[in-house]
């Protein structure tokens, strides 16, 4: 990370909804930060909030139902106060967003080039329709799909899972964003279209310095790209750190289990695959304190409390959870048959 | 497409074909429907319906009489049984009034509906969407002959701002042509608008939750440009399918209350008369011709909905 100010600061984010069965807080003060040409992945099982947290920094979650509170900075520029028209100036412009299922995300009766045109001119009054189009032939070779130009005369119909993804980033990309946002964008790929598209976003962050966030419940494609982890559980965030201190020192009982649940080509195949016991809370009613305590082997009295979001252990500062456990305990409980999981039940040691 | 125009056309044929056979054989069922009784007159004896039994062939099987009904409807030579018309020239001097009705009508549900129903699903839940759903409702449920009955005491006779009834040919008086539909365009219009709009709203509502609306709102696109664009393209579809359907009907005589209560002289108003009078070959006449807009606009609709939608393609 630089010295200097981050691309994007999200500060205390609180998001709720207001519905019939009472208020939902589907995101519950989350804090983090990406600087340019940093890739920080939010990770989450569905319901964490990763996908609202994301959404919200474009202001698409915004409605008659929804309220806010803390902030998000990017650029001096406060995300979660912006007007509607600031933001839509932003948003496909400095902000650009990749959705989960690119079958649904492009609109199924225009064009895939009038769709990457539409975006270029919404940002640019100036551009004619033709060096629009051409704009968007120069992106679609970018993004790799053949026969650029003649595509972009091609329906969204017309195209595979993976090319049309393509064409999702290739829109993405149209404004040149400082900042992307890739909710899932491989989730519904299969798993080599996957390892394309992650390169694509790997060879966009380098040769453009624009940071990314990705929102993603694979920890395989996390480990493939990410510089920093943030991972949220029940609206919160429970832990964040690089890379590597996520990965080789996780500090959270939930973290361990999400490491503990990768399926691994060397284990044995006739154990049955960790898992985490039990759902996550329903954000109706969340559990008091920890969100993860119902949940965990390792909860104790002081779990009634919300334990804060800080760093553990002295010599990685930047590497913070939510957990009361002390740093020495948690290296000896997270150790479950010799690699880091979460511990079953009844193995629980007092 | 020239497959799809073809195959379209030996269905369309084949429709026909079949819903002129079950038509005829429905009429034929009929209790007191025997067409001579018709031609026979009021007073006539026994033996005189016999006779003309005999000179029309009523007595020969039925098949023979489908096909002597087809031909006579087709070459010109169908006399209507109760009042002795000539069938064709009859439909012919409906047609104007007919089309008239049926064309400006279709115009106005389909626009309004747009209107009403995009309404409608902007303020979902809210004080305009209340007042739009009673109303449509309303309309839904409001026979012609009774807003026609209420709007000639009211708006044509005690206040005088409309003619009440009738017909006249744009080619006569175009404004006199359009003060004349005013008031039918309305009574016909209104039970569309209600049932349309309310189509409208709901495929507007379940459009607003796609993915691509998301995306157009994520490529900054102003609120405005995302519901024309994006969401009203989309949810026009079904609309405009069923549009080509009801406009068919319209088109083929299917106004009949709102032409009867209007007087318009139209197709529908002499389909009325065919059914109260139980004269056949009128009544095969219209319903072939109504059969054959119907079917014709529906392949119509499908090329049109091939051209909104490029998921469909014509084969």
């Amino acid at each position: 990370m630089s010295a200097s100010a981050p691309l994007l600061e999200v500060s205390e984010l609180k998001v709720s909804f207001q519905t019939e069965d009472g208020t939902v807080k589907a995101v519950d003060g989350v804090s983090f930060s990406v600087g340019a040409g940093e890739v920080v992945a939010i990770v989450g099982e569905s319901g964490s909030g990763k996908s609202v947290t994301s959404m919200t920094l474009m202001g698409l979650t915004r409605g008659p139902n929804a309220s806010f509170q803390g902030t998000a900075t990017f650029e001096g520029r406060d995300l979660i106060a912006a007007s509607e028209a600031e933001l839509r100036r932003i948003r496909g412009g400095d902000i650009a967003m990749i959705f989960q299922d690119p079958m649904s995300s492009l609109d199924p009766v225009y064009r895939v080039g009038a769709q990457i045109v539409e975006q270029i001119r919404a940002h640019d009054d100036e551009i004619s329709k033709a060096a629009a189009l051409d704009r968007a032939v120069e992106l679609m070779e970018r993004v790799g799909v053949p026969h650029a130009r003649a595509r972009l005369r091609s329906y969204p119909h017309e195209f595979s899972g993976g090319m049309r993804q393509r064409v999702m980033i290739a829109m993405a990309l149209s404004c040149s964003p400082k900042l992307l946002i890739a909710d899932e964008p491989t989730t519904a790929l299969d798993v080599t279209i996957q390892a394309q598209i992650l390169e694509e976003l790997r060879q966009l962050r380098s040769e453009t310095g624009a940071g990314i966030i990705l929102v993603t419940h694979d920890l395989g494609v996390v480990a493939d790209i990410a510089d920093r982890v943030v991972v949220m559980y029940a609206g919160r965030v429970v832990e964040q750190g690089t890379l590597d201190e996520l990965f080789y020192n996780p500090q959270h009982p939930y973290t361990w289990g999400l490491l503990g649940s990768i399926t691994r080509v060397d284990s044995d195949r006739s154990k049955r695959l960790p898992a985490i016991p039990g759902a996550p809370p329903s954000l109706l009613n969340a559990p008091k304190g920890c969100h993860f305590r119902p949940r965990c082997p390792h909860a104790f009295e002081k779990c009634t409390e919300v334990p804060p979001l800080e760093a553990r252990v002295s010599s990685t500062p930047g590497h913070l959870d939510r957990c009361w456990l002390e740093p020495e305990r948690k290296r000896k409980l997270r150790v479950v048959d010799g690699r880091i999981g979460l511990a079953p039940e009844e193995k629980v040691v007092a | 497409m020239g497959r799809f125009v073809v195959r379209r056309l030996f269905s369309m044929i084949g429709v026909m074909i079949a819903i002129s056979i079950v038509t005829f054989l429905l009429f034929a069922a009929i209790p007191g429907g025997n067409p001579a009784n018709r031609l026979a007159g009021r007073l006539a004896n026994p033996e005189e319906i016999h006779l003309i039994e005999v000179k029309y062939g009523f007595n020969k099987p039925i098949y023979v009489q489908y096909v002597r009904t087809m031909k006579n409807i087709f070459t010109g030579q169908a006399y209507s049984y109760s009042q002795g018309f000539n069938v064709l020239t009859e439909i012919k001097a409906g047609i104007p009034a007919t089309f008239s009705l049926a064309l400006g009508a279709g115009i106005i549900w389909l626009l309004t509906s747009i209107v009403v129903g995009t309404l409608a699903a902007i303020k979902a839940g809210k004080y305009t969407d209340r007042i739009l759903t009673v109303l449509s409702m309303t309309g839904v449920s409001m026979p012609p002959f009774f807003l026609g009955a209420v709007l000639i005491y009211f708006v044509g006779y005690k206040l005088g701002w409309l003619p009440i009834g009738n017909f006249v040919p744009i080619s006569q008086s175009p404004w006199e042509w359009f003060k004349h539909l005013l008031m039918p365009w309305f009574t016909l219009s209104v039970l569309f608008i209600g049932f349309y709009s309310r189509i409208l709203r709901s495929t507007i509502l379940d459009t607003i939750n796609e993915d691509y609306v998301r995306t157009a709102r994520a490529k900054g696109l102003s609120e405005r440009q995302v519901l024309l664009r994006h969401i009203l393209r989309n949810s026009l579809i079904p609309i405009i399918s069923l549009w080509g359907l009801d406009l068919a009907q319209v088109i083929g005589g299917g106004a009949i209350l709102t032409e009867t209560v209007y007087n318009l002289h139209g197709i529908g108003q002499l389909a009325a008369t065919a059914i109260s009078s139980l004269d056949i070959i009128t009544l095969m006449a219209i319903v072939l011709l109504t059969a054959f807009f119907v079917v014709f606009l529906s392949a119509v609709t499908d090329i049109l909905y091939a051209f909104l939608d490029p998921r469909i393609r014509l084969s």
